[in-house]
């Protein structure tokens, strides 16, 4: 049986917003070691040693996105922390941003060296109150001790973090959605090329990293490159923060080595199984784009390649248990109407795709399906996937085909019943709250 | 004339002196603006713009898009319910009707006493915890339908903000 680390979850009984005890467990401890001039593209090849996969939803090298930072230019350099946490069935970020915020801090400072880079903007969702409370605090106290501000430790070098609040758009956490936001406009994607790390926050070269990478990079200094590949897989270096939630017994936060583990001994041995004893129906393994996977697909390692085998990603690794009675598309519509409701407007496919998606498993869920629904759902996540700006038509349209592949005859036995097959079960008989309508889809935007 | 209060006017130079132009500073005015004046007009839009040097149409443009900015005022206790699927699956829908009867209101309505408004909302990164709810600015986890009741109760009677 696999156990859990506490490398990135540590010990829970300690205060580690106060700065004293992190510093009493090692944090800003890297910093003279690492802070000279001569250790930068050391700090850059460890990190890529590390195969550190971006902990954002994407996996992609963290180490490769920092060697697309330009090296030599007269502009001014931007690291920008995504900590827009909005991903349904993801609360990691949080975890640092109000409870161990040191580590982010420190890893800020030890990206922006390697970088040369002198400013970093922390972007946090606009609802994250305490949390911005908590990561101010850290961030001043961190002032305070000489860590931030001019001169660091003697080093010559100055490193300036801000914080900065959204203000209720999932889409912004979309890293060039982001930097408009961050520069006062709608959080509408911008197209790439040229990417941020050329041509990102104010015209500059930006790097965007999500929280949980970040928090990484002094753990990866610490214990070096290959110790922390290790840990993991071939190409999954390091531990990973899974978020558990939905029908199971313990729901909550569990870190373990990528790799190391399946779906099916997180929830059975790790979340004390499916809440009061039902009957699994499904996992969603990575937060709402990911597509859903069955009970006999759980034996899947997780980590970021492993669960394409069964048909999804690991994505931000929100695992959200469903158990029975629950009705699928009723299930899924809360995601369709998330998507709809979040859409930035901007491409038409994504736009009109996502509204579609609604009404049309609205329709089949109360009973006014027809049997080209069926079909013309596939039909319309075709057209949205891969036809749009950002990954938002395609992060609508994959839960949508994972239902459609892996729930067919429970959706379509919607449509041949007139009704959902679940109205009889108690408890999901259409609650008024849900038969609002589409008053929302109009109103909405 | 609409007006910062110099408590406000402190963080607005802070909040400037953040970026490189002054347009960045839009979405924490913003904030600002609303905590000050509980909402969003358009006299408070220009008022915004001219603070930022920009047109009053870019103003417009960025309020619009976000959801947490608000043209009209809502209640002394501003309730927004979770329900995505996390919370779905863990009884959200029910708090939302017992929310819902016990104020005497709909989703999207206010109370005619000026006390609550109720909304749902998208998913709060709170999903391990779920149920939840957010009010005004704080996050309320591990809902049950009797924690919800007393704390209706509470407010009701007058107890202390949040």
């Amino acid at each position: 049986m696999a156990t859990q680390t506490s490398y990135l979850l540590r010990d829970p009984s300690k205060d580690f917003t106060s700065i004293d005890v992190a510093v009493a467990a090692g944090d800003y401890s890297r910093l003279r070691k690492w802070m000279k001039p001569d250790k930068k593209e050391q700090i850059i090849a460890e990190v890529k040693a590390g195969v550190l996969r971006g902990r954002g939803g994407a996996g992609f090298p963290a180490g490769v996105k920092w060697g697309f930072v330009p090296k030599d230019t007269d502009k001014p350099k931007y690291l920008v922390i995504n900590a827009d946490e909005g991903e349904p069935g993801t609360f990691k970020d949080r975890w640092w941003l109000e409870k161990d915020p040191h580590p982010l801090i420190e890893g800020c400072i030890l990206a922006s060296y390697a970088l040369d880079i002198h400013t970093v903007y922390i972007y946090l969702r606009g609802e994250f109150n305490y949390p911005l409370e908590v990561t101010d605090k850290a961030i001043a106290d961190a002032y305070a001790k000489g860590y931030l501000g001019k001169n660091i430790l003697g080093t010559g070098y100055d490193l300036d973090i801000h914080t900065h609040l959204g203000a209720g758009a999932y889409i912004c956490g979309e890293e060039t959605a982001l930097l408009e936001s961050l520069e006062g406009r709608p959080g509408q994607p911008r197209l790439k090329p040229p990417f941020p790390a050329v041509v990102g926050l104010f015209g500059c070269p930006t790097l965007i990293n999500n929280v949980e990478t970040i928090v990484n990079v002094p753990l990866i200094l610490e214990h070096g490159g290959e110790n922390f590949l290790s840990w993991g897989t071939e190409r999954n270096g390091g531990t990973k923060v899974f978020c558990v939630s939905g029908h199971v017994k313990k729901p909550g936060l569990y870190e373990f080595p990528l790799g190391a583990l399946t779906l099916r001994e997180l929830i059975y041995d790790h979340c004390g199984g499916i809440l009061d004893d039902r009957e699994l129906k499904g996992v969603v393994p990575g937060g709402a784009s990911c597509p859903v996977v069955l009970p006999d697909e759980l034996d899947v390692p997780l980590d970021f390649d492993a669960l394409k085998s069964v048909g999804s990603m690991l994505g931000t690794a929100g695992v959200i248990v469903i158990a029975e009675p629950t009705c699928i598309v009723r299930a899924l519509l809360r995601f369709s109407e998330f998507y709809a409701h979040e859409t930035c407007g901007q491409c038409t496919p994504c736009r009109e795709g996502c509204s579609w998606l609604v009404r049309i498993l609205k329709a089949i869920e109360d009973g006014r399906g027809m049997p080209e629904h069926l079909e013309m759902l596939l039909d319309i996540c075709g057209q949205m996937e891969g036809n749009t700006i950002c990954a938002h038509g395609d992060a609508a349209a994959w839960p949508v085909q994972g239902v459609m592949k892996k729930f067919y005859d429970e959706v379509k036995a919607h449509v041949d019943l007139g009704r959902c097959p679940y109205d009889d079960v108690d408890g999901h008989a259409g609650s008024e709250w849900e038969k609002r309508g589409d008053a929302w889809l109009e109103a909405g935007r | 004339m609409l007006q910062f209060t110099p408590d406000n006017e402190k963080i607005l130079n802070e909040v400037l002196a953040r970026y490189p132009v002054k347009k960045a500073a839009l979405l924490p005015v913003l904030h600002l603006a609303q905590r000050q004046w509980g909402q969003i007009t358009p006299e408070i839009m220009s008022y915004v713009a001219s603070r930022l040097d920009v047109h009053d149409s870019e103003v417009m443009n960025t309020f619009t898009f976000y959801t947490m900015f608000r043209k009209k005022a809502v209640g002394k206790h501003h309730i927004q319910v979770c329900t995505n699927l996390s919370c779905y699956l863990r009884g959200s829908d029910e708090l939302m009707h017992l929310i819902e009867r016990k104020l005497g209101i709909k989703v999207g309505e206010s109370t005619a006493d000026g006390q609550f408004t109720l909304d749902h909302v998208e998913c709060l990164a709170s999903c391990g915890t779920a149920p939840m709810m957010q009010v005004n600015d704080s996050y309320y986890e591990d809902l049950t339908k009797e924690k919800v009741e007393q704390l209706l109760d509470k407010w009701s009677a007058g107890g202390a903000g949040n």
